[in-house]
This record gives structure tokens, C-alpha cells and sequence, in this order.
């Protein structure tokens, strides 16, 4: 049978939805929208297969935004490729019940078989509220049960509930008498909500003070932004310091499996392939899975345990200067580490254009990928000076690099909103501050292994086949035998380095540079050994320095400077754009993305090579 | 805005609550509210956010920049909006 999670948003859905299907879950998107379709599968007591469809958290069946369109077109049986649900479960949050018994109630003119959860019903009971279960059933006609979706034994009753409705003739023939409410029918629900309410649930004399002491810190407009900034410190720390063990494990674990094959296998394509192509393309975004499962542990951790709509709040109107909504704060954050997480993140925005407008932004946020880059560069070029006494004149660069990353994302943000979307004022931000509540550790270990499955399928899929494509582009055609020149120089790499050099001539990159950028798509940092090896430097990592001495000898201040204010807006990286491509549903924004970045990068180059010419450093 | 300056005893409005304020909604009301949604489509939005004739309010918080945006307890949920939306609740 097939059953269908609804409830508004903060009603524990997703933990029920974890405890009920385990780990036999299925994440996708549904066909031409961007909402996530997360299907899983149980079996009742009594032998049942069923699978449940987590559905997007809403107050309502008005479909306001894509995300509740899915979920009203669900309920409804309208939407397309999908079998209407047997039985829709309410969930509602059993220390707040007002919101889900009105939703509950429009719910049943939809003529769907219908169940009522009252989940988390251990902390209200702690609480102190107490549930006249059967009056409440009676009242709303409907089957009322509760459960605790932490503990294994909490849901066993709705698995019973579940067998005996299935079992029951199919009493589902009631006419679909739903249409949108009015106004005044919204005021009469949840007048006839308050009512049932009233007659059923009785309220503790004090309600819960944690949440209340929690805030009163936690919101405070001083404090509260302190402890934010601590938050976020730790998170960085966490995402730079403790995954750097593990990420030098992949990328070892990767160059030897590369050394192994290339000691292996006869020197030939297929050498190069596996090494090369795929082996340490695949490498190069695999290394950042620690970073990417430290981003989310910590996402889904404040979410979890409510914080994450506290930083919204604290956010808003600074985010909402530069047109941004206060929930993009956290996917930009993440984008420091790696826009990929950052870019999934943007799921907690569910207006679809401050969505947008976060993931066309997220890439000028200064990635990791780029810090190889930055130090390729500085190290050569930036002599190791103090300035005014007792600042480091690399780390101000490095310092200056990030603001200007920084500054453009609002700069850019600003201007999409002005002339793209001037017509449509910004969605007003209203979001309710859930309680707190202790974080459950299944639920986020469940969630930070999707997310890194869904990162390992991309790896596997979509950057796998960018990646061969480039390891095409720098390998054939193949070298005449016997030259001494590096096998890249008659590569259609090169070809498309010398034919675009003319382009790049302005921004002072010689074809060198050009060359080692059309690899670097792959990842910014594979530019890195590109340029190793396009100036004919042999070995590994350990190489860099030396390609930095190579660098200084070779390239202008100028063309140095320049080529770091190509990196702060460069669109290079295939895996950013397939990511974008496939969270936006469309090629359309993934070649805004690249247009505009690119045209930012060469901007800034010519601007910046041009300035230090005129200074006297080319 | 005429809506408002048309009235002929000023009204209460959570959107100019201070923090600690605490009262009972009189009207949920939007027409002539400065928001970037229409006057129907705020309304239904409160109204689905609980906030019904009759409810229960209280400011609970203030942002940092022009005390705004505000948390609001309704009942037992707590809602965190800014204060031109707020301005849609007449309370007493």
C-alpha cells in the first residue's frame, strides 16, 4: 500500500519518516521541479509491504510555493506518474497541535483515507500536556495515534493502526470536496481546531521554560550574534583543521592507487586513462567528501536541534541589505569549504528566487579548491613581508582575496535582485522558531549518509564524464614519438589554449596559462599540476614549490596578480555547474552562472593587470 | 497606508509592539499593509501561522538592526516575522 507523510513544517516528519523506513530510503526529485521526492519502504507487522513518501512540510493545501504544490498535487492523486496515497498520515507536534488539527481538518475534504500521528508525544507528555486520545479521534473522525520516533517500540502502534485500516473495505470512495479556502473558511478552521482543541488536550500551567532561558541568550541582539560568530568559528575550524587528516589520507590513498596502475600497466592510453583521467580526476573531488560530511553534520545538527531558524532570525536584516533571504546565510557559509554542499544546503529556502539568487552566488564564496591556487601564487610572487609592523603581507592578500569574494557575492546578489526580479518584491520572512530539542543522532546520521551517497553518485556519474572529457582534451592527439616537449603541448588542450591565448593576451596570460585553465575546469586546484606540467615540471604535490620558482621566473608580477583576480570569480569548476545544473533543473541557470563569472573574472583580470602594468610590475 | 490614516482612533498594531509586549489580537486585517505580498495572501498566511481573533501575543524578541525582525510568541508557537507583516494584527 501506499502512504503519504504530511504535516507542517517543525512536526518531526522526518525523524517518523527515518524511524518508520530505516535506512531503505530513496531520494530523488520529482519531474521538472527541484523538490525532493524521498520515498521509503516498511513492513507492517502483519506482513504488508507499504511505501511512504515523505512529503514537503506545509500549513496548507494552497500550494504557495513549488515545494506545497507537490504536496497538495499528491494528496489530490493530480500528481503526474504518481498513485494517489491509500493512506495519508497527519503529523503533528504534540506540544503544538493548533497549526496540524486545521490542517487536518481541510485535509478531509479531500476524501483520502486519513490517520492523525501525534508524534514527540514523550516530551509532551514530560511536559505535562495530556490527550483525550479516543474524544479526539471521535471529534475529528479520523484515527488517532501516537508515537515516539525516537524509540522503536514508539511506533508500533501505528504500525497496528496502519494493518487494520488496510484491512478494512476500502471505504475511500468519499468525494474530493477540497477547493482553496477563503479567508474567512481559514478563520473558521481554525476557530473549529481551537474548539476540538479545547474540548481534547489539556495544557501544563507552565509551559516549557528551556526554550524561553535558551533564547533569551540565544536571541539576544548582542550575545546572540556572539554566540553565532562562535558557532560559525568552530564550524570553520572543524571543516578546514579536523578534516585535513583525513582529506591527506583520500588524496594519498589516490596518488598511490595512480602510482600503482601507472607501475602497473604498460606506459600507453590506458595507463594514462585510469591514472590520469580517471583515477585522479575522481580523486580531486572525492578528497573533499570529509569536508562535505563535517558541513552537514553540523547543518543538520542546528537544525536539528533548532538553531538554524535563530541564525535566520539574527541574519535577516543583515542578509537582507544585499537582497538576501536570513536562511541563505548557512548555505553561503558552507560554500567556503566547497560551493557543492552549499548549493544542496540552498534547499532550506523555499522561495524559489531567493533560492536562485543564493545558488548563482554561492561559487564567489572562496572555496577550498582555490586555496591551493592562492598559495601557488602568493608563495612565488608575494614577498614575505610585514606591513605596517606587524601585519603579514601574504596573509593580507590572502585576507584581500576572500573580501573580494565576499563583496562581489552581495554586490552580485544586490544586482540580480534589481534587475532581474525588481518586478517581484522579496518573500517576507516568516518562519516559526521551533523548540528546541535534543538532537537525534540516527536521524542526522541517517541524513549526513544520503548526503554523501548523493555526492558519491555525482562523483561517480556526472563528474566521472567531465573529467574523462578532459583527460580527452589534454591527451589526444598524441605526441609524435621521440619529442622531448610535454605530451600536453599536442593536445586539443593546447589547441584551444593557443586559439584562445589572443583572447587572454589583454589579461596578460600567456598560452601556458590558458592551457592549464581548460584541465583546471575539472577542479580550480587541478590547475595547480597543470601548469606543473605544462612547463614540464615532474612529480606530484610535492612539486608545487618548485612550480613556484618555475612561475617567478617565467610570469610578470602583473600576470600573477591577475591571474589571482581571475581565480576569485573563475567559473571553473565542472562539478559547481553540473551541481547547479541539476538543483536548478535546468541548463539555463547553470549558463547564467558560467556567463557571469566569467565575464566577472575577465573583468577583474584586465582591470588588475592593467593597473599593476601602469605601476610598473610587468 | 490610507487604511490606516482613515481610521479615526489610532489602532494597536503588533508590527509596533515593543518587546515584552503581551496582549490578545483583536482583527487580523492586512488591507493597506506595506508588505510585498497582497492583502488576501498575508492574511491567509497569518492566518495559517495561528494568528486568529482572539489569540494570544506576545513579543518575545527584537532584532538587532531598528529592532527588527521580531519573534512572537502566539500560543504555544513561537513566530519570527518582520515588523512590516506584523503590522497586519490589530491587537488589544
Amino acid at each position: 500500500m501506499h502512504l503519504a507523510l504530511v504535516g507542517t513544517p517543525n512536526s518531526g516528519k522526518t525523524s517518523l519518516f527515518n524511524a518508520l523506513t530505516g535506512s531503505r530510503q530513496k531520494v530523488a526529485n520529482y519531474p521538472g521541479v527541484t523538490v525532493e521526492r524521498k520515498e521509503g519502504f516498511f513492513v507492517t507487522p502483519l506482513g504488508r509491504q507499504a511505501s511512504l513518501v515523505d512529503l514537503p512540510g506545509t500549513y496548507s493545501l494552497r500550494g504557495r510555493s513549488p515545494d506545497e504544490e507537490i504536496t497538495r498535487d499528491f494528496v489530490l492523486g493530480r500528481a503526474a506518474g504518481e498513485a494517489p496515497p491509500d493512506l495519508v498520515l497527519c503529523v503533528a507536534d504534540s506540544t503544538n497541535l493548533r497549526l496540524t488539527i486545521r490542517l487536518l481538518l481541510e485535509l478531509k475534504q479531500t476524501g483520502r483515507s486519513l490517520m492523525l500521528v501525534l508524534n514527540m508525544f514523550d516530551i509532551a507528555t514530560r511536559r505535562g500536556v495530556s490527550v483525550d486520545i479516543a474524544r479526539l479521534s471521535e471529534m475529528l473522525g479520523v484515527p488517532v495515534v501516537t508515537s515516539i520516533a525516537v524509540r522503536k517500540a514508539g511506533i508500533a502502534d501505528l504500525l497496528r493502526k496502519t494493518d487494520e485500516i488496510a484491512m478494512k473495505p476500502q471505504s475511500s470512495a468519499r468525494e474530493n470536496s477540497w477547493k482553496v479556502l477563503s479567508v474567512a473558511e481559514l478563520r473558521a478552521t481554525q476557530r473549529e481546531a481551537d474548539r476540538i482543541i479545547a474540548a481534547t488536550v489539556s495544557l501544563p500551567a507552565r509551559p516549557d521554560n528551556w526554550t524561553a532561558r535558551i533564547d533569551a541568550v540565544v536571541l539576544h541582539p548582542v550575545a546572540g550574534l556572539a554566540i553565532l560568530a562562535l558557532i560559525l568559528f568552530v564550524m570553520f575550524q572543524a571543516v578546514f583543521a579536523w578534516a585535513q587528516p583525513l582529506m591527506n589520507l583520500l588524496s594519498d590513498a589516490f596518488s598511490g592507487l595512480g602510482q600503482f596502475v601507472h607501475d602497473t600497466l604498460p606506459a600507453g592510453l590506458l595507463q594514462s586513462f585510469l591514472q590520469n583521467g580517471v583515477i585522479s580526476g575522481v580523486g580531486s573531488v572525492i578528497v573533499f567528501l570529509p569536508q562535505i560530511i563535517i558541513i552537514f553534520l553540523f547543518i543538520l545538527l542546528l537544525e536539528d536541534f533548532g538553531y538554524m531558524a535563530r541564525a535566520a532570525f539574527l541574519m535577516d536584516r543583515i542578509m537582507g541589505g544585499a537582497g538576501l533571504h536570513g536562511r541563505a546565510f548557512i548555505p553561503l557559509l558552507s560554500s567556503f569549504a566547497c560551493a557543492i554542499p552549499g548549493i544542496m544546503a540552498t534547499r532550506v529556502i523555499d522561495n524559489r528566487r531567493d533560492r536562485l539568487t543564493t545558488i548563482l552566488i554561492a561559487p564567489l564564496m572562496t572555496c577550498s579548491a582555490r586555496i591551493p591556487v592562492y598559495t601557488l601564487i602568493i608563495s612565488a610572487f608575494i614577498p614575505d613581508d610585514q606591513v605596517w609592523g606587524w601585519v603579514n603581507l601574504r596573509g593580507l592578500v590572502m585576507f584581500g582575496l576572500y573580501a573580494a569574494g565576499i563583496t562581489s557575492a552581495l554586490g552580485v546578489s544586490f544586482l540580480i535582485k534589481f534587475f532581474m526580479w525588481r518586478d517581484y518584491a522579496p518573500a517576507p520572512f516568516m518562519l516559526e522558531l521551533p523548540d528546541y530539542k535534543l538532537p537525534r543522532l540516527k536521524s542526522i546520521a541517517l541524513g549526513v549518509y544520503t548526503r554523501a551517497k548523493m555526492f558519491l553518485q555525482r562523483a561517480g556519474t556526472t563528474i566521472f564524464s567531465m573529467m574523462v572529457l578532459i583527460w580527452f582534451l589534454a591527451s589526444f592527439p598524441q605526441p609524435p614519438a621521440g619529442t622531448a616537449e610535454p605530451a600536453i603541448n599536442y593536445s586539443l588542450a593546447a589547441i584551444i589554449g593557443h586559439a584562445l591565448a589572443p583572447l587572454f593576451a589583454p589579461v596578460g596570460f600567456n598560452w601556458q596559462i590558458v592551457v592549464a585553465l581548460v584541465p583546471g575546469m575539472a577542479a580550480r586546484e587541478v590547475a595547480v599540476a597543470a601548469l606543473g606540467t605544462v612547463y614540464a615540471i615532474e612529480g606530484g604535490k610535492e612539486a608545487a614549490d618548485q612550480i613556484g620558482q618555475v612561475l617567478a621566473t617565467k610570469w610578470s608580477l602583473a600576470t600573477a596578480l591577475s591571474l589571482l583576480a581571475w581565480y576569485i570569480f573563475a567559473p571553473q569548476c565542472a562539478s559547481t555547474l553540473a551541481v547547479i545544473r541539476r538543483e536548478t533543473g535546468g541548463t539555463k541557470w547553470m549558463v547564467l552562472t558560467f556567463s557571469y563569472m566569467f565575464a566577472l573574472a575577465y573583468a577583474a583580470s584586465l582591470l588588475t593587470y592593467n593597473i599593476a602594468v601602469t605601476l610598473g610590475a610587468g | 497606508m490610507t487604511a490606516i490614516d482613515d481610521n479615526p482612533a489610532p489602532e494597536k498594531r503588533l508590527g509596533s509592539a515593543k518587546r515584552g509586549y503581551s496582549g490578545k489580537i483583536h482583527k487580523v486585517a492586512a488591507d493597506g499593509v506595506n508588505s510585498s505580498l497582497s492583502a488576501l495572501e498575508l492574511e491567509s498566511r497569518l492566518l495559517e501561522l495561528g494568528f486568529v481573533e482572539g489569540a494570544r501575543v506576545e513579543v518575545l524578541h527584537e532584532g538587532i538592526v531598528g529592532g527588527d525582525p521580531i519573534a512572537v510568541r502566539i500560543d504555544n508557537v513561537t513566530v519570527a516575522m518582520r515588523r512590516r507583516e506584523a503590522m497586519a494584527v490589530i491587537v488589544v
